[in-house]
Order: C-alpha cells, then structure tokens, then sequence
C-alpha cells in the first residue's frame, strides 16, 4: 500500500480524481469477472446438480435426490476400483517424473556448451499439446510397426490393449512429457543453493554423496514438494493422455467422470463425482503444503 | 606441526595475473595476516591454499608435502568464510558437528567435541538455534566453532570480521587473539583492515596488484616501510608523502617539501646516509603524522605554518598544517591547536622521517 499511496499527484490518473483505491480495483476487476463466470458460477451450480437426478440429455426438470448420487457412488466398487487405477497411474508417473527430472537437473546443474540449448531441447514435451503426444505415442506403441518394439527387440507386445501394460505406457507418456517440468523447478532449486556451502562442505572434509544428501537435497526439498504438488493435482485428474491412447483401457476417474457426464449423460451424478475428486485432490495437496511449510519454516 | 610454505605461486584470471612470483612461508603455529586493498589477490592466495582456487604455476607445501594438485577436502585445512557459510537448515550443533560427521566419527565423540568448542566460544546456549536466528558475533563464533572443532592442520580466515559492526569487531578481533593463544594453530588471515592486521598478526604480509610488497612484524612494516605503497597503507592517519628537496646551507642541512619554504632542519648525516640519492632523481619524503612536531611558540628550529582544517579525535586531534603549498598532517594533543588558521610551528622529526626513491617508490632506507 505504501507504493501506491505515493502515486504521483500530477499524473493523469490523480487529475481525473481517481483515488489508489479506484486505480487498484480497476485492476483486479476483469479478473474477479472472469473467475466468477467461469469458476465460480459453474462451481456452485453444479454443487447443486450433484444433489439431484438431472440429466442434460432430457428435457425435464431436475429432481432433488439430496445424498442419493454421492451415497451410491461411494458404495460402488467400480469408482472405488477406478480410484485405485488413478492412485496407481499418479504414483508411477509422478514417481517417475520426480526421479527423472531431478535427474536431469542435477546433470544439467553445470557449464558445458550448448547448455541453453539443451536445456530447450528438453523442455519442448511439456511445450506440445497432449492430444498430440498421446496420438504420437501411440503409434510408437504400435505393436505391429511401432518404433518402440522394434527399438526393444520384443517382437509384437501389446502395450495397450490390456489395462496394466496400459496402465504402464501411459505413464510412462506422462513421464517424457513431464518430467521436464520438474527439471525446471529443480534446475531453478539446484542453482539457488550458494555455491560457498559447497567451498564450506570440501572444506568441512564432506564427500560428494555426504554433501548430496546433507546441503543439495534439503535445501532444494521445498521446490521438489511445490513440483511434487502440482504434478499430483495434474496427474490425479489426467484425461487426455488415457483418452487419446487407451479410452477403455486405463480406467481412471477423469475417464470414469467424462463418461458418466457425457456419454451417459448422468449429469447430476458426474457432478458428485467431480466433487469428489475435488475434495480428494484438495485433501492430498492439503497435506502437501502442510509438510511444505514445516519444510520452509526451517 | 604445520607450516606451509608457497614458491613461485602464479596465478592467472584469464589475462589478468592476480599472483605474482608469490614467495612465503609460515611457520608452525604462527598467525599471518595478509593485507591490502580489494582486489590485491590475497583472498584469492588464501583460497588457493585453500584448495577452492587452482594455481597456475609453482608450488604450495604444506608440511613440505605439494598439495597444489589436491582437493580441499585432502588438505585438512579450516577455513572462516566472511559470509559465515553456515548451513541455513541445520542447528548450531548440527553445524559445528558436520566436518566431524562428514567424517563418521562416532557420535560420542563428535558430541563431546562439539560441546567442548561451544565452551570454548562461548556459544553452549545457543547449539539448537539456527543460523538465521543468530547476530552476526554469534553467527562468526559458529564458523569459528567448525572450522576448529577437528583440529586442522591450519585455519584460513577470509576477512572473518568484515561483515560486523565496529564494536562488535573489535570484541571478536580480542576473542580470535585469544583463541589463537590458546588453540595455537597455524593461521592465515585476510583482511583489508591494518588495524585488524596490526592487532592480530605475528607477521603481516602486504600485497598490492598481485605482488608481495613486504613481509615483518607489525612493528617492522609500520616503522620500516620497504616502500611508498607499504607507508602509506599501514598507519592510519596516513603517513605524509611529499616530494622533498635536500639542501646544504653552511653546516646545516634542510630538507624542504615546498622549494618557496626555508625547509626543515636535518642532522648532517642525512647527506652521507643519502649516498649520493637527492643529488639527481626525485626524492619523497615520509613522515607520519607523529613524527610532525607542532609548538605554539616559535623555537630553534621550527618553521611558521597554518592550521588549515582540525579534525578532533578525542584522544588527540589530527591537524593539516600549510607548509607553503603543501598540506602536512600532524597528530597533536587535544585542542592544542585551538581553531583553524592559527598561526603555530612545525618541525620534522628526523628521527622518525622516511625518504623514498619517488620514481621506483623504494625506501632508500635512511636511519637517522
């Protein structure tokens, strides 16, 4: 506020009358339009879909059904074992993305030629639309004439016609394509840390691995938890990379959702389910930036 | 025992050479300052000791063992950052304890060292605090803590004060003297401050762009400057340097610092001890400004001069005398000079004058 109440008296804003305050609202005021339009609004009416039998396909009013949609839901196996699948598919490819991607931080974190370049090169998967890497990876797990078999040797696999090699691939699409993201982050973490607690550790008679995992890891842990955190919400509702590669194969709950909200059209029961996943997501990040906090407090 | 001795040291920043034909050696358990300005490359012959900074040429023995081709962590060398270089995430105790972790001591020992150097620094309260929650004293006596802890071969101290406040360092430059005593191990210090250097140092090594300029005893380098850069970089306020002219009147000799002024009584031997130097190269004269004697009466001797600008220190008060055209500073007692343009006397006292080669710079170390 100090940096506004200094607003110059002679400029042409402060000669039309406008106050701080009008200049400061007149700011924020398209971006509280947008997010109630577009957030808000659909947000709470589909909060109030969620609690009836309403179905967008039919011409008739909606019923209140009060808990029935989440009360079924949460009993049915199905959605349980869709959970399991999405839990599952989040542990292999965010795990991935975590250990690739600092792995190519630390290998970046250096001087070498062409590093900037490199460095671009690296970062272009995250860059390109996931329909289009799901698209192109499947035709590189093409079990006929995919590049991918014939790179391993492995005759005719079958990576995506059944649910747990879909599973797999799909993940490991989700890891090329985001592991650069953490490498970013990392690479920013890893280039934070000053390089005189390096001179202090060689002096201080620290080996490589000591220093590692005694000055490098905690103090880049609150990037590699803020990179952890979103990739977790990303990849807890993925829906494009399973829906272009393996639509009935990899089973998880964005698919379940869209499939209940628009093939179905179940509308007022896919609102429940996708506020369940919001509380879901928003639980697993809730913990994420608890532990964050206690990370950064130090 | 730990000395380290450095031959023929060169060292390279691209074109620039930041270590000239560095020559030195340190005997066991002494305490060696190395002074200069910024940029005189005494951090950077510390930090080659070091093992963080390569050298280009020569040799660095450490106990007559070359160590120039191994790593820090090979030397058993301590070193005290200026910044401190603590680890931000971990407690005192954690830091003090990492160079003994680092090296799997057992965890008896490291915590018995670890209290024991607390003791010592006087930081016992303090071992499950942060660094961040630290003042900047208690954040120095932690980097002290871990750099002695496992009694290295040699502690290196980069400029350990530079970061405090005035009084604060003069409370750590008496606490490092006395650990110094009481420790003993052989030390090397970097600071830019001669008061620091003159206080702590058994022997001061002066540098300037790259080169040794002089190596002695505090007492030796301010009394017996090699040269001009040395004279005037030891001492505060700084020495007098002017360019001097000898003359012989009758018997007595004079030396003037402006050719429109009678110029100041010499002894006669100043000529013989001059050997012939005056005669055709320029001369400088040298005189701190102790050695400028000031009288409010005119006696034998002193020559008429004016106050130009008093600066009261307290303790004394430091006083630009006009000799013709030349500013003299003298150091006199408290309101002696009671304001400025006052009329007083000066003489040089030969005893404590210096005369310098003002071409070369060199002392041309005339005693009277």
């Amino acid at each position: 506020m100090a940096v506004l109440a200094t607003l110059d008296p002679n400029s042409r804003a402060a000669s039309r009358g406008w106050s701080d305050l009008t200049i400061r609202n007149a700011f924020i005021l398209p971006t509280i339009i947008f997010l109630i339009v577009f957030n808000i609004f659909p947000l709470v009416y589909s909060l109030g879909f969620s609690f009836t039998n309403y179905r967008a396909s039919v011409n008739r009013p909606a019923e209140f059904v009060g808990l029935q949609n989440y009360r079924e839901l949460l009993s049915n196996p199905d959605i349980w074992n869709n959970f399991t699948i999405t839990a599952q598919y989040v542990i292999l490819s965010v795990g991935g993305q975590m250990i690739v991607g600092f792995g190519l931080a630390l290998l970046l974190n250096r001087k070498f030629p062409f590093k900037g370049l490199v460095t671009t090169l690296l970062l272009l998967p995250m860059m390109l639309s996931p329909a289009v890497v799901g698209l192109f990876w499947k035709l590189l797990y093409d079990p006929s004439w995919g590049p991918i078999n014939y790179a391993l040797g492995i005759g005719k696999f079958e990576w995506l016609s059944n649910p747990t090699n879909a599973l797999i691939a799909t993940a490991l699409t989700d890891i090329w394509m985001w592991s650069p993201f953490v490498m970013l982050l990392a690479l920013a973490g890893l280039s934070a840390v000053p390089k005189h607690l390096y001179e202090a550790a060689a002096i201080d008679r620290a080996g490589t691995f000591y220093t590692f995992f005694r000055i490098t890891l905690p103090l880049i842990t609150p990037l590699l938890l803020i990179a952890l955190i979103f990739r977790t919400m990303e990849a807890f509702k993925t829906f494009d990379l399973p829906f272009v590669m393996s639509t009935a194969n990899v089973q998880t709950i964005a698919i379940r959702l869209y499939q209940m909200a628009f093939q179905s059209w179940d509308t007022g029961r896919a609102s429940a389910l996708a506020y369940i996943v919001l509380i879901v997501v928003l639980a697993i990040t809730n913990i994420y930036v608890k532990y964050l906090n206690k990370v950064k407090e130090r | 025992m730990t000395d380290i001795v450095l031959r023929d040291v060169q060292k390279w920043f691209g074109p620039i050479q930041v270590i000239k034909d560095m020559n030195l050696s340190i005997d066991h358990n002494e305490f060696i300052v190395l002074l200069g300005p910024s940029g005189c490359g005494k951090t950077t012959t510390l930090r080659a000791v070091a093992g963080l900074e390569t050298i280009d040429e020569g040799d660095i023995l450490i106990d007559g063992k070359p160590v120039q081709h191994m790593k820090a962590s090979d030397r058993d060398i301590a070193m005290v950052f200026q910044s401190f270089s603590l680890y931000p995430h971990m407690t005192v105790y954690e830091n003090i304890a990492f160079p003994l972790r680092a090296r799997r001591m057992s965890r008896q020992a490291v915590d018995e060292s670890v209290r024991e150097i607390a003791r010592v620094l006087r930081i016992a309260d303090l071992l499950d605090r942060r660094p961040s929650a630290l003042s900047g004293g208690d954040m120095q006596r932690v980097a002290i803590g871990r750099a002695l802890v496992r009694r290295p071969k040699a502690m290196l101290m980069d400029e350990p004060i530079g970061a405090l406040d005035a009084k604060l360092r003069e409370e750590m430059r008496a606490e490092i003297k006395r650990l110094h005593l009481k420790q003993g191990s052989t030390t090397i210090y970097v600071t830019h401050d001669q008061v620091e250097a003159m206080s702590l140092a058994d022997r001061i090594v002066i540098m300037h762009e790259g080169v040794l300029q002089q190596v002695g005893s505090p007492d030796e380098v301010y009394a017996r400057p090699q040269n001009l850069f040395v004279a005037q970089f030891v001492g505060s306020p700084v020495m007098n340097v002017a360019p001097a002219q000898v003359r012989q009147e009758g018997g007595a000799v004079r030396v003037s610092v402006d050719p429109a002024t009678p110029g100041f009584d010499f002894p006669r031997e100043l000529l013989s001890r001059l050997n012939g130097h005056g005669a055709g190269e320029a001369l400088a004269l040298g005189i701190r400004p102790e050695g400028v004697l000031v009288s409010r009466e005119p006696r034998d001797g002193y020559l008429p001069v004016e106050a130009h600008i008093i600066e009261p220190l307290g303790s004394h008060d430091i006083v630009d005398l006009k000799v013709g055209e030349r500013l003299l500073r003298a150091r006199t007692a408290a309101g002696f000079v009671p304001r400025p343009g006052e009329r007083v006397h000066a003489r040089i006292d030969p005893a404590q004058a210096h005369f310098f080669d003002a071409q070369s710079g060199r002392s041309l170390g005339v005693r009277l």
